[in-house]
């Protein structure tokens, strides 16, 4: 019993300070970034650098807001994010459902569609889309950052897998009570799909609210309808210098959605856990 | 024959299914094949397109940008993919074990995958400022001189290597272990019984287990890496001199900044043909060592 004892004390022991070590190494940068983000000019270029910012300073988050609209960006990208996120859902959901639960000809093939399109990465299809938007005068418009990410072929995939999942019986019971397929989708079926929903709606917020190629590219005419991550990648060339302000600016961006990961953790990693075993 | 049912049918089809299909045609399969036809155009889209045929790949052969870009992805791959797996992994079965906090090493572990590319490569390169950084400083404790990192023409794929671990490591981690939780514990307990030491559990038992969830994240990461843009973009533009540019952002410069959109559409097209030859391989492969229980 002893020994037992004397050989795992020291192992857990170490497990810990392995542990606590990779959280430092993974948190570490984001305190780095706060402290940065409170020091004066001067300070910033210290060397040895300084623990903590001497002397403090919240200058640099008004120098912030007044060299870009930092307010605009974040409503642009939470509009954008959200709105993106629930016509996402509900497409994948009814195509989903229609694949899994109606009989038509042709099904296979135009779901065959839909899994060949996983492959294409959109960085790939960015020339042509750009020519698409110009040509519908949507560059730099609302519309022109939201339509291309509306479909998801994982999301249809993803969904297409729950509703598989779930017994005929129930569908065959409500139709024999005279439901219709639209009662049948919303009322009875999509609720019991709420994991797959869940996990969905994680990827496809995360992805609009952090993409940044595509927004780059479309709204390049002005910061009317600029998102936060191409705000922010401009914040570099005005500040060149100012480490300070760039991390402020960073700070800021970042804050809303660590503010919401902090509170729904558990339900954002089970979602992603969730799509590794069911993908 | 087809009556008032088939008709009502269609019906139901075309409000389930339309609004997904036309956007997928409009923003994804209709530009696919648009690509291809870009490609065999001389295009700056201002004045008309003028066809070329194969002119544009030919000139892909011997393009040293291009090359150096398709270098680059494929040395930020073998850099990244066996450092953020290997790294993931040992993170996985640490929190695998009974320990006590491990929803929060977890989230923490986790965080960096929620912020944006643009938000880590800032930071990360103000980590790796080459004379105000942290992590050239703290070398110097150790009496190393730091390299340049993101201003040098040999560092700048590491530094956004690392930046790049250093963000997935989480999502990597997540994945392996919700595997590694999926398999049954009496099997463990069983190689336990018959005397089996905690590598071999590991060897025999665990890793083929879990290779299901390895074989996800390799593809997932590949596909991914292929595309790498974002933490180039910002950490070094593809500089010093050009030295760390990367496929995408020669698509981006051709299009944007050259008027060469025809061209860029040619690179998109190669980078599409590498992508799913790789996975080909990857689905092919996946017999010999991926194993379903």
């Amino acid at each position: 019993m002893r020994d037992r004892i004397g050989s795992r004390r020291p192992r857990a022991f170490g497990l810990y300070v392995v542990l606590v070590f990779g959280a430092l190494v993974m948190i570490g940068p984001f305190l780095w970034m706060v402290v940065a983000s409170l020091k004066t000019d001067r300070n910033i270029q210290q060397i040895p650098p300084t623990l903590l910012p001497d002397p403090a300073t919240g200058r640099n988050y008004g120098r912030v807001v007044d060299a870009f609209p930092f307010w605009r960006f974040t409503v642009n990208s939470l509009g954008l994010s959200l709105t993106s996120t629930l016509l996402q859902l509900i497409l994948a959901s009814t195509a989903a459902y229609c694949f899994a639960r109606i009989q038509f000809k042709g099904r296979e093939i135009v779901f065959g569609l839909y899994l060949a399109t996983m492959m294409i990465p959109q960085q790939v299809v960015i020339v042509p889309l750009f020519i698409e938007m110009r040509n519908l005068h949507l560059v730099d418009t609302y519309a022109g950052l939201l339509l291309p990410t509306l479909v998801s072929s994982f999301g249809t995939f993803l969904m297409r897998q729950a509703f598989l999942g779930l017994p005929k019986d129930l569908d065959e019971a409500a139709f024999v009570d005279g439901a219709g397929h639209i009662r049948v989708f919303f009322q009875i079926l999509l609720p019991l799909t709420a994991p797959a929903l869940a996990t969905f709606a994680v990827f496809a917020f995360m992805a609009s609210w952090n993409a940044f190629l595509w927004p780059l590219v479309i709204t390049a005419g002005s910061q009317t309808h600029m998102t936060l991550p191409v705000g922010l990648s401009r914040l570099q060339g005005r500040f060149t210098t100012n480490w300070n302000v760039v991390m402020a600016g960073a700070l800021i961006t970042i804050a809303p959605i660590v503010t919401f990961y902090a509170f729904t953790q558990r339900w954002v990693i089970r979602s992603v856990a969730f799509s590794g075993t069911k993908g | 024959m087809v009556g008032a049912k088939g008709w009502r049918k269609a019906g139901i089809i075309s409000v389930f299914l339309a609004p997904s299909l036309v956007c997928l045609l409009a923003f994804s399969l209709g530009p696919m094949i648009a690509t291809a036809w870009v490609s065999a155009h001389e295009w700056n889209l201002i004045r008309a397109p003028h066809f070329v045929g194969f002119g544009n790949y030919r000139e892909l052969l011997h393009d040293e940008k291009f090359q150096r870009a398709l270098t680059n992805t494929v040395y930020y791959l073998a850099g990244y993919l066996p450092l953020v797996m290997i790294g993931g992994l040992a993170l996985a079965l640490l929190l695998n074990k009974r320990v006590r906090f491990v929803g929060l090493f977890r989230a923490l572990y986790f965080l960096p995958v929620v912020t944006s590319w643009v938000v880590v490569s800032l930071l990360w390169k103000w980590l790796l400022h080459p004379k105000d950084g942290v992590v050239n400083w703290a070398l110097s404790m150790f009496g190393i001189h730091g390299p340049g990192w993101w201003t040098s023409r040999t560092w700048a794929i590491p530094s956004v290597i690392l930046a790049s671990v250093w963000k997935d490591l989480g999502f990597v981690m997540v994945i392996l272990l919700a595997g590694l939780q999926a398999i049954p514990e009496t099997l463990q307990e069983a190689a336990l019984l018959d005397g089996a030491t905690s590598l071999q559990r590991l060897r025999l038992v665990t890793l083929p287990l879990l290779t299901p969830s390895l074989f996800f994240v390799i593809i997932i990461s590949l596909i991914n890496g292929f595309q790498v843009f974002d933490q180039v973009w910002v950490m070094t533009g593809g500089g010093p001199a050009g030295s760390s540019t990367v496929v995408v952002e020669q698509i981006v410069k051709n299009t944007f900044s050259y008027g060469r959109a025809g061209y860029a559409s040619a690179q998109s097209i190669v980078l599409f043909a590498v992508i799913l030859i790789i996975t080909a391989i990857q689905l092919r492969m996946q017999k010999r060592w991926v194993f379903y229980a």
